[in-house]
């Protein structure tokens, strides 16, 4: 099992006739990924490398079945493409692409909660999410992912994610799914989400978790481990020494006000019986080790 | 972005709400012909990109000019929390019956807009948060429905403020609310919000952070331009890399901000003082490689570099191309230790292999690199 996509998922690609969308969608469908359809509206009855072109994701749907979306549209455009698939009907929305403002986040994050409550959104800012073997969405180097289980991956960062997944397969572990949420103030997808699932999920026996500093998500999934979650779960939290107000990279990543430091989200997390790795390749020892005693 | 204290008064008063007359100044004489033209008395005050200006002296009542002249000759250089003072803001002063305090920000908890009021402006909002929270009024907006009348009226109540000015705060407060959403703002903030002695509701100050990723809505030119910056930092920016400086030696490169900040923790961790955080993006090619390595390479404190790259869809041989290649284009002054690994690792290193040397080090893992290069660094500094 893994979670959110597997072999059945159909996507269609917003923004496929892009250059980034057109080398990712491919890549994704290399992968084995149902590649059904993309968007452009003047483009539509065209076809990018086999894949047909609609109007809108309304029209993607009902001619391909897809759903899920996978969004690589330029940042000014994201709201209302986020809007187009919530109304077109697909069931998750994943969103690449980065440096969409704030406002526009909170307000198709709650829109979304508010009139489309069945549509799931991943990002923005986010590498997209893969389940080896089965689908791969958004721009995570398949290959790095060994299939099958136990372990499941739910990430704010890219390239740790990538380096996560990447020593699993060195150590012969596989992976069920590895979500990566982003690294954006108002992501769609929490850890709780992923947690909560993986949680369900038969397949994940345990779960690697890696947080980076700013906000609170990763005291809210400690709390939410605490009470929720059996399985046992790993984590490494990257900038223990940031500086305080300044940006790391992602636009969530600042410790500002002596809020969202990296130690007090390992010490929730180690309060809440989650192992902590020093680093990221410790962090991967780790749960070797957890994997050996399952 | 952060706004200077004035062009947050001006974006607030874009969005029609009342502020006192003022001219932003660089100079004595421009700050006394400023006084001059607004008359006395004035406030002259610094505009730095940080707080506590009335505690180290940045900010000064002037009765006439002769106190204008001396007060703006005092402020103008002066070092607050490390930011050197270049800009004065020379304000009709007011005068102050009620302060109170107001922001709008986002609570990434809530996924909601946050508004904190509060009848006790004109000292730090955190202070009033640990000594009195019941004193903060706070109220959570739904950024679809925006923020009504009827519940910003229930808000004003709520915050025990002085109901003779009820009707001017719940107006203010509904433009404040749309500077934030229209304006992009990640942060509005007015402490202290006064009431004059004749009842008029006033924004004596302003903070104001507005998101760089709206561009494509706002013309965010004039603010980039008075952004504190180091040198390496603008030299960064200009090459499209996200870097940020700090005090250290070890210069870090990496790919992914995640792994970028990983990198600079690991540098600690063994006991070394990494110079930058530097995160050159998804791929490595030649191009942004030797961007970055200029950068690292033009801060004199840089003793050693350290390179780390994992390789996703980016293959090892590409990253180690990149790597080469900008090594001919830039005069590297410090010895650099790479680690890459990740996809087809092993034929990146093989490429590497025939150009190392003292100056260029490989290392195994994150670990190992990071110790390596804060010996050189050491070495160096010896």
């Amino acid at each position: 099992m893994s979670i959110f996509v597997d072999e059945n998922t159909k996507v269609v690609y917003q923004g496929l006739t892009g250059s980034q969308g057109r080398y990712y969608g491919m890549l994704n469908r290399d992968y084995g990924t149902q590649v059904v359809a993309g968007t452009n509206p003047k483009k539509a009855g065209t076809d990018v490398e086999g894949v047909p072109i609609f109007a809108t994701v309304a029209d993607a749907v009902e001619a391909t079945g897809a759903n899920v979306s996978c969004v690589f549209i330029p940042a000014a455009g994201v709201r209302s493409a986020v809007l187009e698939a919530a109304e077109g009907g697909v069931e998750l929305i994943v969103v690449i692409t980065e440096g969409v403002p704030m406002h526009d986040e909170a307000y198709f994050y709650n829109k979304l909660k508010a009139d489309y409550p069945g549509v799931r959104l991943l990002g923005p800012n986010c590498p997209g999410l893969i389940s080896p073997g089965k689908a791969n969405i958004g721009i995570t180097a398949g290959h790095i992912a060994k299939e099958g289980g136990p372990v499941g991956i739910v990430s704010r960062s890219g390239t740790l994610t990538y380096q996560a997944l990447y020593e699993l397969k060195q150590k012969d572990i596989g992976c069920t799914t590895c979500v990566g949420i982003g690294g954006d103030p108002v992501p769609g997808t929490s850890f709780i989400d992923c947690l909560a699932a993986f949680e369900d999920d038969p397949e994940t026996e345990a779960v690697m978790m890696i947080g980076e500093i700013g906000g609170s998500a990763e005291e809210e999934a400690a709390e939410f481990i605490a009470a929720n979650v059996s399985k046992p779960v790993v984590a490494y939290i990257a900038g223990l020494t940031a500086p305080p107000g300044k940006k790391m990279g992602h636009a969530g990543a600042i410790v500002s006000g002596g809020k969202g430091t990296a130690q007090a989200k390992m010490d929730a997390l180690a309060a809440a019986g989650v192992r902590i790795g020093q680093s990221p390749s410790e962090a991967g020892d780790i749960m070797a080790e957890v994997v050996a005693g399952l | 972005m952060d706004l200077f204290e004035y062009q947050g008064k001006q974006f607030f008063a874009s969005y029609g709400m009342p502020v006192s007359p003022g001219e932003a100044v660089t100079t004595v004489d421009d700050a006394v012909a400023a006084a001059e033209r607004l008359g006395t008395p004035v406030m002259v005050k610094a505009q730095v990109h940080t707080g506590g200006r009335g505690k180290a002296g940045g900010v000064k009542f002037a009765a006439d000019i002769d106190a204008v002249r001396t007060h703006a000759a005092n402020i103008l250089g002066l070092d607050i929390r490390g930011h050197i003072v270049e800009n004065l803001w020379i304000e009709k002063a007011s005068d102050i019956a009620e302060e109170y305090y107001v922001s709008f920000t986002l609570d990434r908890s809530a996924k909601k807009h946050l508004g904190m009021l509060s009848a006790e402006g004109g000292v730090e909002i955190e202070a009033v948060a640990e000594e009195n929270p019941d004193a903060i009024a706070k109220i959570w907006v739904d950024p679809v429905g925006g923020l009504t009348e009827d519940q910003c009226r229930q808000w004003v109540l709520a915050a025990n403020l002085n109901p003779d000015v009820t009707d001017q705060t719940v107006e203010l407060l509904l433009n404040l609310y749309e500077a934030y959403t229209a304006g992009d703002a990640d942060l509005v903030e007015i402490n202290p919000l006064i009431v004059t002695p004749e009842g008029r509701v006033h924004v004596l100050d302003a903070k104001v952070t507005l998101d760089g990723n709206a561009g494509f809505r706002h013309d965010l030119a004039p603010f980039d331009a008075t952004q504190p910056r180091d040198e390496r930092e603008a030299a960064a920016h200009a090459k499209g890399l996200q870097y940020v400086g700090l005090e250290g030696t070890v210069g870090v490169i990496a790919n992914g901000a995640g792994l970028a900040m990983s990198t600079v923790d690991v540098v600690n961790q063994v006991g070394g003082k990494p110079a930058n955080f530097l995160d050159i993006g998804g791929g490595a090619n030649a191009d942004v490689m030797a961007g970055a390595l200029e950068v690292i390479n033009n801060d004199p404190d840089v003793q050693s570099i350290f390179i780390n790259i994992f390789g996703g869809i980016t293959r090892g041989e590409e990253v180690a191309n990149g790597i080469i290649e900008a090594m001919n284009r830039v005069d590297i002054a410090s010895p650099i230790v790479i680690r890459l690994d990740g996809t087809n690792a092993d034929e990146g290193r093989a490429l590497l292999k025939p150009h190392l040397s003292d100056r260029l080090m490989m290392a195994p893992t994150m670990l190992e690199a990071a110790r390596e290069a804060v010996a050189l660094a050491e070495g160096a500094a010896s």
